[in-house]
């Protein structure tokens, strides 16, 4: 025993030196190198503070940090982040930020309202940015970030009832707030659409406009596999699960069963959940990252800030649906979608 | 208590043998050094000197420039150490920035800043420690610090939102609705436990998951949210219900940490000189012994599970109208938990709490700065945070570590 963990520890320990063995880089870097790697460095410093979900939650604090490190790495440009681990951080963390002189600080989420508010008032010298969140009364130096993914929704809740075979699809929620109800009103608007102008019956379980089924979390993945379950037991066929991770148990749910397809949120689903990929209907996009380049972009670069609200929306392609790949749609109904997507975009269909 | 008798009963029968001989001088010099090594605060700086140590490393590990170093580590080993060094040197000189005083500040107002803000995160843990202090002498192991924490603050903020007090009065009877609150959730395991002998492990967990979905539930109703809006957080209480900054709006710190040290001194008195104090503690090392002394065993169990949701209630308090100003699911933080290894770091004892929660504050505090300053990935920032508490919570492995010869008084304590 004693012999073979010294034995272990010997073939550890000479991989370490072999592999250290490598020769050194050059004692100075050549200047001409620097001028290679960012293609231009602007002196502008955006920052990142998460809400209790981390940066690598697969929804807005993931988005949002994603695009921040691309306008970064584009103007080489210098950056700081800091994740809460829960709701008593925002004000810390945004207070280091401040202090560690950033121009511009992105916070993430509804729960950093108010620390944001706060910061901006005592900070007005600093530009702030806020996703999925907006002040009744508009702040001088704080952007709103806002997505109208009703109007993207829609367009998955048309296919949906246009695709399903049973006649019943289903959603579900986290938690009942807004940027999550929002899928589920556009969904349900686009299949009560398709009831209206195609005749059909198709039924949402789920939501009903004002009330409906919540895993109460976002991160619960059997929640959202047992809610599934009993949807799929119900008939329903095509289900949207607006609940970041737990999305993932409902595609489980859906996989064990068999002909039930999920409709991801957020990122189109066949990237992020390749393992899934088979069964993705759709997915209903939420760009945030690449509103948050927009906005840095434009700040730091372009026409300087202003704290009108940004909206995500099908015309700025700031929210979308993802390439239906494997899903049965027919030629017809890509036409009747991209109808409706004009019709949103110019104001005749109301989402 | 046990551990001052133990020293005096050690040095009193060393006493005799070492009364008026020539080398009485070097004696007693090795007897203090032997006083010295023994006691609990150099195990405390050995532990945070450890898990600084093994810390570092976690975070040298994680460090890009260093992994980049240790490449070509044979071929210039210097840039590996300076690489290590400059880690290491910034990692520590950032906790010390963020925690006790900024050295970067222009002037002495701004420079205290990172201070106050950790006696501003240690207060509810002073307070919830307490609590938890006072059940743990009782040999009561109350976990749920956590929802009576979440109840109290809810109760404070409806008060603070919703109802209109003149100043003072508003800010006493939001108080006393958070500490009502606290005190409730206490009652139930207390009383449980007094009359039908359930374990108040189990009761306090199932509450704490009771308080965390009920403040859940009462944010998805209107009566809780903002006007115009169903994200599920509370109106800003009222200015009236606010606890006073005590060192004016450029600081976090608030009446509130006042109040700990204050009921930190009450807890104290409680303890060491009142006749229920004394009944507590009978309770807590013998509850069967305690009952045939004639004491109500039932009585002392509900009583301190009450008072100890009465200071978790506090706790909430400094949350709610002392930093949060406004109810969330997430009002509570890990507070409740963490205040379980701060009253088992602080050995029960109120002074002990106290400290243990500035230490936990000050780890807390310093988390923000080590990761914007350092760049220290929030994971590793919580790793060397528990690494310090693990260290300082086992004595005799840093006792082995460091050679540290054992304490005499180590049984008592134990017993």
């Amino acid at each position: 025993m004693k012999n073979s963990i010294r034995f272990g520890a010997a073939i550890t320990a000479s991989a370490l030196v072999l592999a250290a063995c490598s020769a050194a880089p050059e004692a100075t870097p050549a200047p001409t190198d620097d001028t290679a790697t960012p293609v231009e460095t602007v002196d502008y410093k955006p920052c990142i503070v998460s809400d209790a979900g981390g940066f690598d939650d697969r929804s807005f604090n993931q988005a949002g940090y994603e695009g921040l490190q691309e306008v970064v790495a584009a103007y080489g440009m210098d950056t700081a982040q800091a994740e809460s681990a829960d709701d008593t951080e925002y004000e810390p963390n945004i207070s280091a930020l401040v202090a560690a002189d950033c121009d511009m600080i992105i916070t993430v989420g509804f729960l950093l309202g108010d620390a944001t508010a706060n910061a901006a008032a005592a900070n007005p010298d600093v530009d702030f940015a806020i996703i999925d969140f907006a002040y009744n009364e508009p702040i001088d130096n704080v952007k709103p970030l806002l997505f109208n993914t009703d109007e993207a929704a829609f367009l998955a809740g048309y296919a949906a009832a246009a695709t399903t075979q049973t006649g019943t699809v289903a959603t579900f929620g986290g938690i009942p707030i807004p940027p999550v109800t929002i899928f589920m009103d556009g969904f349900l608007s686009g299949v009560n659409y398709h009831n209206e102008t195609q005749g059909t019956t198709v039924q949402v379980l789920g939501w009903d406009g004002t009330d409906g089924s919540f895993t109460g979390n976002f991160d619960d993945q059997t929640a959202g596999q047992n809610l599934t379950t009993g949807f799929i037991d119900q008939g329903a066929d095509i289900i949207l699960p607006v609940a970041g991770p737990v999305g993932l148990g409902a595609a489980a749910a859906a996989r064990e069963a068999g002909n039930v397809w999920i409709i991801g949120v957020d990122q189109d689903w066949v990237v992020t959940a390749p393992e899934y990929a088979d069964i993705i209907f759709t997915s209903i996009m939420k760009n945030m990252g690449p509103a948050v380049y927009d906005v840095v972009e434009t700040t730091a670069v372009g026409a300087g800030f202003s704290n009108a609200p940004y909206f995500g929306t099908l015309e700025n392609e700031g929210v979308g649906i993802a390439d239906f790949r494997d899903a049965p749609v027919s030629d017809e109904l890509l036409a009747a979608l991209e109808e409706i997507r004009a019709g949103i975009i110019d104001g005749s269909i109301t989402p | 208590m046990s551990e001052s008798t133990a020293t005096t009963d050690r040095s009193s029968a060393d006493g005799p043998e070492s009364e008026g001989s020539p080398e009485e001088a070097g004696r007693d010099f090795g007897r203090l050094m032997r006083e010295i090594t023994q006691s609990d605060l150099l195990v405390v700086v050995f532990a945070i000197f450890a898990a600084m140590l093994l810390g570092g490393l976690l975070v040298v590990l994680a460090d890009k420039d260093v992994l980049a170093t240790t490449g070509y580590f044979f071929s210039r080993p210097g840039d590996f150490f300076a690489a290590v060094g400059g880690t290491l040197s910034s990692v520590f000189t950032t906790m010390f920035q963020g925690a006790i005083y900024n050295t970067n500040a222009s002037d002495v107002a701004v420079g205290i800043r990172p201070f106050t803000q950790t006696l501003t995160v240690a207060t509810p843990l002073i307070l919830a420690g307490l609590g938890l202090g006072l059940g743990f002498r009782a040999g009561l192991f109350n976990i749920g610090a956590q929802g009576q924490i979440i109840i109290g603050a809810t109760v404070g903020a409806y008060v603070g939102f919703a109802w209109d007090l003149p100043v003072v009065l508003h800010l006493i009877v939001a108080v006393v609705g958070c500490v009502l609150g606290g005190a409730i959730w206490g009652f139930i395991p207390g009383f449980l436990k007094a009359r039908t002998g359930a374990h108040e492990v189990i009761t306090t967990i199932m509450l704490n998951y009771i308080a965390l979905n009920l403040v859940s539930f009462a944010l998805s109703k209107t009566a809780f949210q903002r006007p115009g809006s169903t994200n599920p957080q509370s109106p800003l209480i009222a200015e009236t219900a606010e606890y006073p900054l005590i060192l004016g709006s450029a600081y976090n710190l608030h009446l509130g940490f006042l109040l700990a040290l204050a009921a930190a001194g009450g807890v104290w008195w409680l303890l060491e000189r009142s006749t229920w104090g004394f009944q507590f503690r009978a309770v807590g090392a013998n509850p069967h012994a305690a009952r045939t002394a004639g004491m109500s065993v039932s009585k002392v169990y509900i009583l301190v599970m009450v008072t100890a949701g009465a200071l978790a209630g506090l706790a909430g308090s400094a949350q709610i109208l002392g930093t949060e100003h406004s109810l969330t699911a997430g009002v509570a933080a890990s507070f409740g938990f963490d205040a379980i290894t701060v009253a088992l770091l602080g050995r029960s004892r109120p002074l002990g709490i106290v400290f243990a929660a500035l230490l936990f504050g000050a780890l807390r505090a310093a988390g923000p700065a080590l990761q914007v300053q350092a760049g220290v990935p929030v994971d590793i920032v919580l790793v060397i945070q528990s690494l310090i508490v693990l260290f300082i919570a086992a004595p005799p492995l840093v006792r082995t570590m460091f050679r540290l010869p054992a304490p005499a008084h180590v049984k008592e304590v134990a017993a």
